[in-house]
């Protein structure tokens, strides 16, 4: 919410959709989204990502048209297009079951939202074909869904949503139903097909590793209100809270509480009695308690002459073995949850379970944020 | 890798496998078979054993074959130009008078009467006239009784009544009959009733299948629609009519419909008319008691074909720029195909056979083809006529079913 503000700062062309205070309720006593503000530019891919119930599939479907908005406003380029309906709205749409149509062929798919458009015949053959291959199913023309794979019904779903090119592409959850091989690829796919084409898309998951993959920008959900808009970089290095720490990436967490601050560094008074030097996250002031966040990538072994400060003691519980990487869950601080990954070239020595060790925690990849 | 495989399945001949596989399988097969048995015989003796048998009256014909068989193979030689000779005369009297004073007589002359109106009394009169006198000639004997005899008219008639198997009924029940010389023709148009019930009968059966299919489209749509607590609650509406039997539900029609019925009273109360609207023992009503009790057959079948088709298919069709109803129109209809037809045969199919609700709600041009069926069972006891027409039904609804499979059948098959 407060990097809105931020974003704004930057640079402000004109946004291709923006959210006004928008609110949906259901049922007129919850709100799935409450008073969200969202800029999408034109021509950013962005994704909207959050657990399950945090509004973000709601706010898809307000934009398509499928769902009105309580209170707020959207906006289409220059045109508030709350009272829209769908189907004037010309926006492009993958469904999360694709939701092809298993009486047409292929082709006859494509077609559809052309002839709705009352493209010459010649037109229409030409834009079916360039987006066929497009998705690189050439060839595929007069198959049915149904003797389809699910990634080549995922294409050609993604094809008919572009079909018809439309200056704004809304993905819903597309990739859920493939294996995890087949999905990793068509992240890649769709992240190019947007490079090439420049528009605007709208993807919304529940997966943090394809909203890091694919997007120039993430807008985290949690229960109807965006914890954080950023690029994938900022949002997993200097997460806005807790929530956006704990959800994006894997995240040790040790609670302890604030002593004093000196600019943007903070000193944290662990439960063991051990002060640590912290970036100062949206923690409050002295007294306050904290969350102490670290990535496992970011924590180290203390080499054997190293400066003294900002050490932790950790007994070593378990040792995982991942062939590229090996990862240490072991106990700090009263945190018995606490994990550490590193790739073996980095490691000397294994340190075996029970064993304790030094960790030796940079004060600016520790974070403190409010509990 | 073949190399491998053959090697490791040299030991094993493939027929020895197979016997392998069928012993393996035997205790299943005797489990399923045990488990279908009872039913399977059921089913051939409470329904094809003896629907067979019915059918086969269409085209059986014993009256006059099994007790005048010496006289009808005498005819087999007669060459019918002029009379039979005298033996065959002989014979007839004579077979003729075993048959006197049992119940055989009466079934030729019914028969006979059958193919020309009128033989009855040359049967009945010859039968009382005999046995002949003692030394008169058969000839002149039964000439004496009725002249009849010595036309060879009658005697090709008796000829031709004869066969052991007749396809008269089926022509019959199809509005044809065979001339003298053996040709089809059509029945003469006093007799021609039975295609204008079939049409009927057709009429009347697409008329409640279309309006059952107007009616119950929508509502299986907003069923399909529906939360599922309303759904089930409109579930219940719809088989309410289901347990109750067909002849309260008729009785309650009757009730309602009547000249000082509830509907009527209501449209004078309101003023909609002066003087009460007939509406029973009319189509109108024969119509409404039918489009009443067949209404769920057409819902259960489109709405479990509605609640598969994901809502997603039509705001994918709207969000590609589609308006809703053409969405619907373009989309979703064409899913709901299967539905359709499979709700509109069950309909289809069971109006070809209502009796009970013509019968009691309808005017007499208001009957159906079983009307005639139970007609000739119940009132005539002319089993031919009614296997006859029972088979003309029959052949109907299968020719309308291989439609059905043919043509719309398929497309279901295809999207799977």
């Amino acid at each position: 919410m407060a990097t809105e503000t931020r974003q704004a700062a930057q640079e402000t062309p004109p946004a291709h959709v923006s959210f006004r205070g928008v609110q949906k309720t259901y049922d007129g006593e919850n709100l799935i989204v409450r008073n969200l503000d969202l800029d999408i530019r034109r021509g950013e891919f962005i994704t909207l990502l959050g657990p399950s119930g945090s509004g973000k599939t709601t706010c898809l479907m307000m934009l398509a048209g499928f769902e009105t908005p309580t209170a707020g406003e959207i906006r289409l380029g220059d045109c508030v297009i709350n009272r829209l309906p769908p189907h004037k709205r010309n926006i492009g749409m993958v469904f999360q079951n694709y939701a092809l149509f298993p009486n047409m062929t292929v082709r006859e798919n494509l077609r559809f939202p052309l002839s709705v458009r009352k493209f010459s015949a010649a037109e229409i053959d030409a834009k079916v074909k360039r987006a066929l291959e497009m998705v690189q199913l050439g060839g595929f023309e007069n198959r049915r869904p149904a003797q389809l794979s699910g990634g080549q019904q995922q294409r050609v779903a993604l094809a008919r949503a572009l079909v018809f090119e439309p200056q704004l592409v809304l993905m819903d959850e597309p990739l859920g139903a493939l294996d995890k091989q087949l999905r990793e690829h068509m992240q890649l796919e769709i992240k190019h097909i947007h490079q090439t084409l420049g528009i605007t898309f709208v993807f919304v998951t529940h997966d943090q590793g394809e909203a890091l993959t694919m997007s120039d920008r993430i807008a985290v959900f949690n229960h109807g209100v965006i914890q954080q808009i950023d690029v994938p970089e900022v949002l997993y290095e200097k997460p806005a809270n807790a929530f956006v720490a704990s959800f994006i990436g894997e995240n040790n967490a040790l609670s302890g509480r604030i002593d004093s601050r000196t600019g943007d560094i903070v000193s944290v008074l662990l439960p063991d009695g051990n002060r640590i030097a912290v970036s100062a996250g949206d923690a409050g002031g002295p007294g306050s308690d904290t969350l102490v966040s670290i990535r496992p990538e970011r924590v180290r072994l203390a080499r054997e002459r190293a400066p003294r400060d900002n050490l932790l003691r950790a007994t070593v519980l378990e040792h995982i073995y991942l062939g590229d990487h090996v990862r240490l869950r072991m106990q700090v601080a009263g945190c018995d949850n606490f994990t550490m990954k590193t790739p073996i070239s980095r490691l000397d020595r294994c340190p075996a379970a029970g064993e304790h060790v030094d960790l030796a925690l940079a004060p600016e990849h520790l974070l403190a944020l409010a509990a | 890798m073949t190399a491998l495989c053959e090697t490791a399945d040299a030991p094993i001949a493939p027929r020895a496998l197979k016997r392998r596989l069928r012993h393996a399988e035997r205790r299943r097969n005797l489990l399923f078979a045990a488990l279908i048995g009872p039913l399977a015989f059921f089913v051939l003796a409470s329904f094809i054993v003896p629907i067979a048998s019915l059918l086969g009256k269409s085209i059986d014909n014993p009256e006059v074959h099994g007790n005048l068989p010496q006289t009808l193979a005498l005819l087999e030689d007669w060459s019918g130009d002029a009379l039979p000779d005298d033996a065959t005369f002989a014979s007839l009297a004579h077979e003729l008078t075993q048959a006197a004073g049992t119940p055989a007589v009466a079934n030729i002359a019914k028969r006979l009467n059958r193919e020309q109106p009128g033989t009855r009394t040359l049967v009945m009169r010859t039968a009382r006239g005999l046995p002949l006198p003692e030394g008169t000639p058969a000839r002149e004997g039964l000439i004496q009784l009725d002249a009849r005899w010595g036309e060879t008219q009658t005697w090709h008639l008796l000829r031709n009544a004869g066969g052991a198997f007749t396809g008269f009924y089926l022509l019959s029940a199809v509005d044809r009959t065979v001339d003298a010389d053996g040709n089809i023709v059509a029945s003469p148009p006093e007799e021609a009733v039975y295609l204008d019930v079939l049409k009927r009968t057709f009429v009347m059966s697409i008329v409640v299948t279309a309006v059952c299919l107007l009616l119950g489209f929508p509502l299986a749509y907003l069923m399909a629609t529906l939360p599922a607590r309303h759904a089930n609650l409109l579930m219940i509406l719809v088989l309410l009519p289901f347990w109750t039997s067909v002849l309260v539900r008729v009785a309650a029609w009757i009730v309602l419909l009547q000249n000082e019925g509830l509907i009527n009273q209501l449209l004078m109360w309101t003023g909609v008319t002066e003087a009460p609207v007939q509406m029973l023992f009319n189509r109108f009503g024969v119509y409404v008691a039918m489009v009443h009790i067949l209404l769920p057959f057409m819902v259960l079948p489109l709405y479990s074909v509605m609640k598969g088709i994901p809502p997603a298919y039509l705001r994918a069709a709207v969000s590609l720029g589609c308006p809703p109803l053409r969405s619907f129109w373009r989309v979703y209809f064409p899913l709901t195909l299967p539905g359709i037809g499979a709700g509109a045969l069950l309909v289809f199919i069971l109006c070809m056979g209502y009796y009970i609700t013509p019968a009691l709600l309808g005017g007499p041009n208001d009957q159906m083809i079983s009307y005639f069926i139970a007609f000739y069972t119940n009132q005539t006891v002319n089993w031919g006529m009614a296997s006859a027409l029972s088979v003309v039904l029959l052949a109907a609804t299968l020719v309308l079913y291989g439609f059905y499979v043919r043509y719309l059948g398929t497309p279901n098959t295809d999207a799977r």
